[in-house]
C-alpha cells in the first residue's frame, strides 16, 4: 500500500486588530444593547468597517432549555442561500428536535454589505446510535463542526443556550442597528467587537465574537503561536476552519474549561503564564503547579499580543497576553463590570465609576454572577 | 606497492619566517614535519598530512599554510578526484574505506532552503534585551491533561521530566572514541550551562559518576559496554541506542589500540581488546523486544528516569517513531544522515539514511495524526550547525536538538575526518595521552559554554523577531517557516509553504 503524500496547507491566516468591550451585571439584571453599542462606537477608529459583532447572554429566557443555533447562509444569490438552508434543515431535522425557528429579525433600512440569509433555530439534540453516549454539549459541538466543514455556504455562528451572537461586515454600531440590539434584546452580559482586518476579504462569518456552545470570545491581537496552538487542538478533534486566531482561542478555552474543567485562574495561567523567573521564586506548591501547567499545556500558551474577553452564561473574563502588548481597562460601578480597550468608552456610558484599573499582563479579570444573579 | 595517490594537502613554509623551532614536528602525530639536522631545516611529507591545521594554527611564526591540493586529474564530472582517489586506495589495500565525521556530500541541506518569519506592524517584535525570552525546555513524557483537585494539588501522575535551559543537548560521544579530556569537557560544559551530555556507548568512568551523573544521558547500546546498576541510576536519562545517522544499520568497532586501561575499566572489557558493538541489539529483533528493554530499564531505575530511544533517520522513520512511542519510550531521538561519527565505512556514511529535516517533519506529523505527540519528546540531531538550524528544527517539531560535530568544532576539531586513526592532533578523538593532554578541559568546556550561550542569544533574537517570547510557542509552528528553492514534494513533506505563498 502506498500512502498518498499529505499536501501542505496553503491557507492564509487572517490578521486583524480591533476594539473590544464587555459589560456585565453581576446580579443578573438584564439590559439592552444600547449602551454597549455607544461604547464600541466610541472606538470607531480602532475598526475599519470590515467586521463588528456582539454576544449577548440571557436574551432567550423563553427558550432557555434549548440550544439556539444562529445560522448564516451565504452565496451569490438568494437561490444559493436557500439551497444551503434547505440542505442544512434536512441535516437539522435528522439530528435535532426543532422547537422553533425564524429569520433573525433585522432592519433592512440599515446599509450593510452583502448580508447573508440569517436564521435561528431553537433545538434539542436527538441523539441516536453510538452518538447517544455523547453529552448534549459534545453532540452539539460535533454537529456544528460537521455543518461548518461539510455544508457549503452554511455556517453555525452561535450555538449556546439562552444566548446569541450577532455579527457581520460593517462597523459594530451598524451591525447593532441592523439587528436592532438596542430594542429587541435584554441580556445580563454583552460583549462587543469592532474589527480592523488587514486583508480586504469581508466575510460575515469572519467577524467576532466567535462562539462554541455558550462560550464566546472577542479578541484583539495576533497570536504568533497560532501554528503550535492549532496543531495541538487538532489532536483533540477541533477543526480550525476559519484560520483566525480567535477561533483557536475559543477552542482552547473550550478544551480547558469545559472539557478539562480547569478553573479560570488556572486557564489564564495556561494561556498567559508567568515567566519562569517569577515561577522559580514562588513557594513550592505554587511552583510545582505552575511548572506542571506550563510543561503539560505548553502548546496552548498564546504567544504574541492579545487581549480577549471570554464569556459564558455565568462569567465574563478579561485577559491580556503575558507581557501585555494590547490594552485592557477594567472598571466597576455597583454590580456592573466593564472591560474595554479604552477607558473613555466605559466613561461614556458610566461616567461615575467606583473603581477603574489596568490589569497586569496575564492577570485575569473575572466577573461572576452573584447568587442572586444565578437565580 | 607504490602508491599512486597524490597528497591531499600541500604545505607552504615561509622559510624566512621559520626558525626551526620544531613546534610543527611536535604538533603533528601523523609525522608530516620532520627536522633535518644536517640541513638545519624542516622538511615535510605532504602525503601524511590530514589537513587538520594544528601545525599552522600553533606555528609561533605563522610560517605555515596548509591547503587542499588543486585537482591533478583532467576535469571529469563523473569521475571526480574523490572517486579516483578512493578507487586507488581500494586497489592498493583491498579494504573498506573508512572515514570520520558526518557526510560531506552535497545532498541538499534543507535548513539552507528554509527562511524564518519576523513581525511587522500587525504584531510587535520583542526585544530580548528588554523583555523576558524563555528557552527552558522539558524532556520527557507529558500527560494529555492535568487533573487538579479542589485543594489545587495535581492529581495526575507526571512522568519524569528533565529541565534544560536551552533546547540544545550534546549528542552521544563515547569515552574511547573521544579522549577523557574531551569527554570531561562536555560533562563540565553541560553542568555549567544547564543541559545534558551523552555518554555514548562507552560507559561513564566511575570517578565521574558522582559529579557528572546528574548531567548525563547514559547510553545502552548493542555492545552493552559499561553498564551496571550504578551507571543507570546515577544518570538523568537513559538512551537506548538503536542506530546512528552516520552509519544506520551497522555497529561500531573501537580498535584495540584505543582501549587503554581506563577505557577498558569504563567499558568493562579487557585492556587492549577490540570493543565491537553488533549491528542490531541481539535482544531486540522487533518492536515488542524494544518495549521489554525500555521497561526493564525503567524497572531498574524505579521509573524515575525518562527513557530515550535513538534511531537513525531512515525511510520509514515516521512509522518507526510511532512504534517507539507506543513501545513506551519517553524520548525519541532521531539522527539524520549528516550526523558525525568516529569511524564509519564511507559508503554507508555517504549513502544510507535520510536528511534530518524531512525525517523530523514526517515524525512530528505522524505522531500528531495519531494523537501521541505529547506522550514523547522529540530530539533531532545530525547536521545541526548553527542557531538558526536549531530554531528551524524546533519549528519543524523538535523539542530539542543534539549537537555533536558543532561541539567538537568548538573544542578545536577541524573536520579533517581522520578520527578513526586515533591520532587526533587536537586531543579530541584519541587515547594517546600525549595528544589528549593537549586539550585543556577548563578551556574546552569554556568554549562549549560560550557556544551554547552565543546560540541562545541568537535564538532569543530570532524568537523575539517573530513576536514569540517562549520557545514552546514555536514548537511545530511551521507557519513561521517558508521554503525557498524547494520542489513541491519537498514543501509537502516539510509541511512548509513556499516563500510568498
Amino acid at each position: 500500500m502506498t500512502e498518498r503524500r499529505v499536501r501542505r496547507e496553503i491557507h492564509e491566516k487572517e490578521i486583524s486588530s480591533c476594539s473590544i468591550f464587555g459589560a456585565m451585571n453581576r446580579d443578573g439584571e438584564r439590559f439592552t444593547g444600547e449602551g454597549v453599542t455607544r461604547a464600541i462606537a466610541n472606538m470607531h477608529v480602532r475598526g475599519n468597517g470590515l467586521g463588528g459583532g456582539f454576544a449577548a447572554y440571557g436574551i432567550y429566557p423563553q427558550y432557555q432549555e434549548y440550544y439556539a443555533l444562529h445560522m448564516m447562509f451565504t452565496g451569490g444569490n438568494r437561490q444559493v442561500k436557500r439551497e444551503a438552508k434547505d440542505e442544512f434543515e434536512a441535516f437539522l431535522c435528522a439530528n435535532f428536535d426543532l422547537v422553533y425557528d425564524e429569520e433573525i429579525p433585522h432592519d433592512d433600512e440599515v446599509r450593510v454589505m452583502d448580508p447573508p440569509l440569517l436564521w435561528r433555530y431553537f433545538v434539542a439534540p436527538n441523539k441516536k446510535g453510538d452518538e447517544a453516549r455523547l453529552s448534549d454539549d459534545d453532540y452539539v459541538v460535533a454537529k456544528s463542526m460537521w455543518v461548518n466543514t461539510q455544508i457549503e455556504n452554511a455556517c453555525v455562528f452561535s450555538s449556546g443556550k439562552n444566548m446569541g451572537i450577532f455579527k457581520g461586515v460593517g462597523f459594530p454600531e451598524e451591525i447593532s442597528e441592523y439587528f436592532m440590539l438596542d430594542r429587541l434584546y435584554r441580556g445580563h452580559i454583552w460583549t462587543a467587537h469592532g474589527r480592523f482586518p488587514t486583508n480586504s476579504q469581508a466575510w460575515w462569518g469572519g467577524a467576532h465574537p466567535f462562539g462554541l456552545l455558550d462560550w464566546t470570545v472577542v479578541h484583539n491581537g495576533e497570536i504568533s503561536s497560532y501554528g503550535t496552538n492549532r496543531r495541538y487542538l487538532e489532536m483533540y478533534g477541533y477543526k480550525c476552519t476559519l484560520f483566525t486566531d480567535t477561533e483557536v482561542i475559543t477552542y482552547a478555552v473550550d478544551l480547558l474549561m469545559r472539557r478539562q474543567r480547569l478553573p479560570i485562574e488556572l486557564v489564564s495561567k495556561v494561556l498567559s503564564p508567568p515567566v519562569w523567573k517569577s515561577i522559580d521564586r514562588m513557594d513550592e506548591k505554587a511552583r510545582k503547579l505552575l511548572t506542571a501547567l506550563r510543561m503539560v499545556y505548553a502548546p496552548l500558551l498564546l504567544n504574541g499580543p492579545f487581549t480577549i474577553i471570554i464569556a459564558n452564561q455565568r462569567e465574563m473574563i478579561g485577559l491580556t497576553d503575558r507581557i501585555r502588548l494590547r490594552p485592557l481597562t477594567a472598571a466597576t460601578k455597583g454590580e456592573m463590570l466593564y472591560l474595554s480597550s479604552e477607558e473613555a468608552s466605559i466613561r461614556l456610558i458610566s461616567p461615575d465609576l467606583d473603581r477603574v484599573w489596568t490589569p497586569n499582563g496575564g492577570e485575569p479579570v473575572v466577573g461572576e454572577l452573584s447568587e442572586r444573579g444565578c437565580q | 606497492m607504490r602508491s599512486y595517490l597524490f597528497p591531499e594537502f600541500q604545505i607552504f613554509r615561509d622559510e624566512s619566517a621559520c626558525n626551526q623551532c620544531r613546534g610543527c614536528e611536535r604538533q603533528c602525530a601523523f609525522g608530516t614535519h620532520i627536522y633535518d639536522p644536517v640541513a638545519d631545516r624542516m622538511v615535510t611529507n605532504e602525503k601524511l598530512c590530514s589537513g587538520c591545521q594544528r601545525c599552522a594554527i600553533f606555528c609561533p611564526k605563522n610560517a605555515l599554510v596548509v591547503r587542499p591540493t588543486p585537482p591533478y586529474y583532467r576535469p571529469n564530472e563523473a569521475w571526480t578526484r574523490e572517486k579516483i582517489d578512493d578507487l586507488k586506495k581500494q586497489a592498493e589495500t583491498g579494504g573498506v574505506l573508512l572515514s570520520g565525521c558526518g557526510s560531506d556530500k552535497p545532498l541538499r541541506i534543507y535548513w539552507d532552503n528554509i527562511v524564518l518569519n519576523a513581525s511587522q506592524v500587525t504584531n510587535p517584535s520583542i526585544d530580548p534585551l528588554r523583555e523576558p525570552m524563555e528557552l527552558r525546555t522539558f524532556l520527557g513524557r507529558k500527560p494529555d491533561l492535568l487533573e487538579i483537585d479542589d485543594c489545587g494539588e495535581i492529581s495526575t501522575e507526571l512522568g519524569p521530566n528533565i529541565t534544560i535551559e536551552a533546547p540544545i543537548l550534546f549528542s552521544a560521544m563515547s569515552y574511547g572514541a573521544i579522549s577523557y579530556q574531551a569527554f570531561n569537557s562536555l560533562a563540565m560544559a553541560a553542568r555549567e550551562f544547564g543541559t545534558l551530555f551523552n555518554t555514548g556507548e562507552g560507559g561513564l568512568p566511575r570517578d565521574m559518576r558522582a559529579e557528572f551523573g546528574r548531567y548525563a544521558t547514559v547510553q545502552v547500546a548493542s555492545g552493552r559496554f559499561g553498564i551496571d546498576a550504578e551507571y543507570l541510576n546515577c544518570a538523568r536519562a537513559i538512551e537506548i541506542k538503536v542506530g546512528q545517522g552516520a552509519k544506520p544499520g551497522i555497529g561500531g568497532h573501537l580498535p584495540a589500540e584505543k582501549v587503554s586501561s581506563k577505557v577498558a575499566a569504563t567499558r568493562m572489557i579487557p585492556e587492549g581488546t577490540d570493543a565491537i558493538s553488533p549491528a542490531p541489539h541481539h535482544d531486540i529483533y522487533s518492536i515488542e523486544d524494544l518495549s521489554m528493554l525500555i521497561y526493564a530499564l525503567k524497572e531498574a531505575t524505579n521509573y524515575e528516569l525518562p527513557i530515550s530511544v535513538k534511531v537513525a533517520a531512515v525511510h520509514n522513520i515516521a512509522a518507526i517513531a510511532s512504534g517507539i512511542v507506543r513501545a513506551g519510550a519517553d524520548i525519541v531521538a532521531i539522527d539524520g544522515m549528516r550526523g558525525g561519527t568516529g569511524a564509519a565505512p564511507k559508503a554507508i556514511r555517504d549513502n544510507v539514511g535520510i536528511p534530518i529535516e524531512l525525517a523530523l517533519s514526517a515524525v512530528d506529523r505522524r505522531l500528531r495524526e495519531e494523537g501521541v505527540r505529547s506522550r514523547c519528546t522529540i530530539i533531532a540531531g545530525g547536521g545541526i550547525r548553527c542557531s538558526s538550524d536549531v530554531i528551524k528544527a524546533i519549528a519543524l517539531g523538535a523539542d530539542a536538538v543534539y549537537i555533536g560535530t558543532a561541539a567538537l568544532i568548538a573544542m578545536g576539531c577541524t573536520l579533517c575526518q581522520k578520527c578513526y586513526t586515533g591520532k587526533c592532533n587536537w586531543g579530541i578523538c584519541t587515547q594517546d595521552p600525549r595528544l589528549a593532554g593537549r586539550l585543556d578541559t577548563r578551556i574546552a568546556s569554556q568554549r562549549l559554554v560560550n557556544l551554547l550561550t552565543a546560540w541562545s542569544h541568537e535564538i532569543k533574537e530570532m524568537l523575539g523577531g517573530m513576536g514569540i517570547n517562549a520557545i514552546e510557542s514555536l514548537r511545530g509552528n511551521r507557519d513561521h517557516l517558508r521554503g525557498v528553492g524547494l520542489y513541491e514534494w519537498e514543501l509537502d513533506v516539510l509541511g512548509v509553504k513556499g516563500a510568498g505563498e
